[in-house]
């Protein structure tokens, strides 16, 4: 645990607390993205580098657009007069801690039954070119069909509303 | 005497850091490859923009600047101290922090690409084994900027510029990746380092640069045109079309914040044409053999430099697309292809040597192109001009 380690982790922290205690919806989303840029330094810093640099550009160059657009097409980018916060934010509050407690758990659990290395394993892009296109092709083309079907969902149904508009 | 002419500024480096004790020398080349970068592109962004606009003047058939120094040669040191002593206007409604954000933000964005490109032999700040990907990962966090800076201005043009802006920079960011990933499987490596040296190699004095094969031409061409989008350059400039939306996402910007969009938006295009000579252009390798002996930096700033008259000539030229053309042009004809390109990169690797996989790769590009723009002329029913207004 480096002190790099503690900067990042706590940008990511903060990203993700701003993102839910922020008022207005577009600074939320934007809090969020400092969230996924600390996650993605953190992949950096545990040399992961493929993993970094997918995270930032899926997650900051587009998935965070999209939420931003999403907002502001739906007009949710005003800041409601009275407060944001649900009234029933204790239930909230204990289902969030259930799951943490779960997830920790499990985490603290798995850690003696890995096998020791002494040394991180060096997993460069190639390696994981290789796996994706040999043992795990069956997984990606199955995901590849997914996505492909899903956008052609997407376009029928925004096509299908333009026509209705006329 | 060549070598040394050649690797002139790694030799000033480490001449340099050979002053500092031990354990500094490490952090200090670092520090004067980052200098080296924020000294040398700003200093290329001025020259380009009194090339701009003195060669936009010379195609519009008008002067230019010329006041100030011989030839309006100093314009670039007025237009800075002007925006330096500009007063910094930030709107009454507008919110602060972002606004203050959006600019820095993207010059950040825009000067983190350039560690990884190879500027000359030996000379990339981070020699990294994924380089290629670094470079977009961080271009896609400039439209974020883009965003954040047309949202915070709350001005009805800066939102609609950023939101023109930002779908075009996603549209085209899919063909860009796409006629990149050709060369990543042709040379099988995502370094950029790799990428140049695959294609540092000669026969007869000529150079194996991946513009000279058939993907490699089409591959380039449609780089060039997402590039131009994803820089906003014209004739893709909608999201700052001064005829409508007064300057876009950047309408509420003065002072040294609209220098900083300014100069993030030239230091982008430099960069882009960085990653499109490294990648087809051969990067830092001489054109001929027979001119191996010209430093290696030089030809990588001349190829840069030339990029950029390009984008200077097509912008005097061409007129501006309209948004549906301009979405049109993305998705039914860029996109496919360069997704055509990556086959026929498939093809041409797997064919072996030989005159045929010239033939067949030509015929299969050639051919896709010419239906498809014939189809796509045929389907937009070009007859009498008629006019629709904005409902």
């Amino acid at each position: 645990m480096s002190i790099v380690f503690y900067v990042i982790a706590a940008l990511s922290v903060a990203g993700a607390l701003a993102a839910v205690l922020l008022k207005n919806t577009v600074h939320c989303a934007l809090a969020l993205t400092v969230a996924f840029a600390g996650l993605a330094l953190m992949f950096l810093e545990l040399d992961a580098q493929f993993a970094g640099f997918a995270q930032i550009l899926i997650y900051i160059g587009a998935v965070a657009i999209l939420v931003v657009f999403a907002i502001l097409l739906t007009r949710g980018s005003e800041t409601p007069k009275d407060t944001v916060y649900s009234r029933n934010w204790i239930v909230g509050l204990v289902t969030a801690a259930a799951i943490f407690a779960m997830l920790g758990w499990a985490v603290l659990r798995s850690a003696p039954a890995l096998p020791h290395e002494s040394a991180a394993p060096s997993v460069t892009v190639m390696d994981i070119g290789n796996a994706l296109m040999g043992r795990y092709v069956l997984p990606l083309e199955i995901v590849a069909l997914l996505l492909t079907a899903a956008l052609i969902g997407a376009v029928i149904v925004a096509m299908h509303e333009k026509e209705s508009a006329k | 005497m060549i070598e040394k002419a050649d690797q002139i500024f790694v030799i000033l480096a480490h001449w340099l850091v050979s002053f500092l004790p031990a354990w500094l020398q490490q952090p200090a080349m670092v520090l004067l490859g980052v200098v080296a970068i924020i000294v040398t592109f700003p200093a290329l962004f001025a020259i380009t923009v009194l090339l701009e606009r003195k060669g936009l003047g010379r195609m519009q058939n008008r002067y230019g600047p010329n006041r100030v120094g011989p030839y309006g040669i100093f314009q670039p040191v007025a237009d800075g101290l002007k925006s330096l002593t500009k007063e910094d206007i930030v709107p009454l409604s507008a919110d602060a922090v972002v606004h203050f954000l959006a600019p820095v933000l993207l010059v950040v964005v825009v000067f983190m690409g350039y560690a990884v490109l190879p500027i000359g032999r030996n000379m990339t700040l981070v020699n990294m084994d994924a380089g290629l990907l670094f470079f977009f990962a961080i271009g896609a966090s400039s439209e974020l900027s883009v965003f954040m800076a047309g949202w915070s201005s709350r001005n009805k043009y800066s939102l609609l510029g950023a939101m023109r802006a930002v779908a075009q920079m996603i549209s085209y960011e899919v063909p860009l990746l796409m006629s990149s990933v050709a060369v990543v499987m042709i040379t099988g490596s995502l370094s950029l380092g790799k990428i140049v040296d695959a294609q540092n190699q000669y026969t007869y004095g000529l150079p194996h640069w991946y513009i000279f094969t058939p993907w490699g031409f089409a591959g380039f061409i449609l780089f060039a045109v997402a590039a131009t989008a994803e820089t906003n350059r014209s004739p893709f400039d909608l999201p700052e079309g001064e005829s409508e939306l007064v300057a876009g996402y950047f309408t509420e910007y003065s002072g040294f914040k609209f220098a900083l969009f300014f100069l993030g938006e030239y230091v982008g295009m430099l960069g882009i044409s960085g990653l499109g000579t490294t990648l087809f252009l051969g990067g830092y390798s001489a054109p001929l053999q027979v001119l191996g002996f010209v430093p290696s930096w030089i030809w990588f700033f001349s190829k840069i430099m030339l990029s950029m008259c390009v984008f200077i000539w097509v912008r005097g030229t061409l007129p501006r697309l309209r948004q549906d053309q301009l979405m049109n042009f993305a998705w039914k004809f860029v996109l496919p292809l360069s997704l055509l390109n990556l086959i026929v990169a498939g093809i041409w690797r797997f064919m072996g040597d030989g005159w045929l996989r010239w033939v067949a790769c030509s015929t299969i590009l050639l051919l896709a192109y010419t239906v498809m723009a014939r189809v796509g002329m045929k389907r937009e029913h070009f007859g009498p001009r008629s006019y629709r207004y904005a409902e």
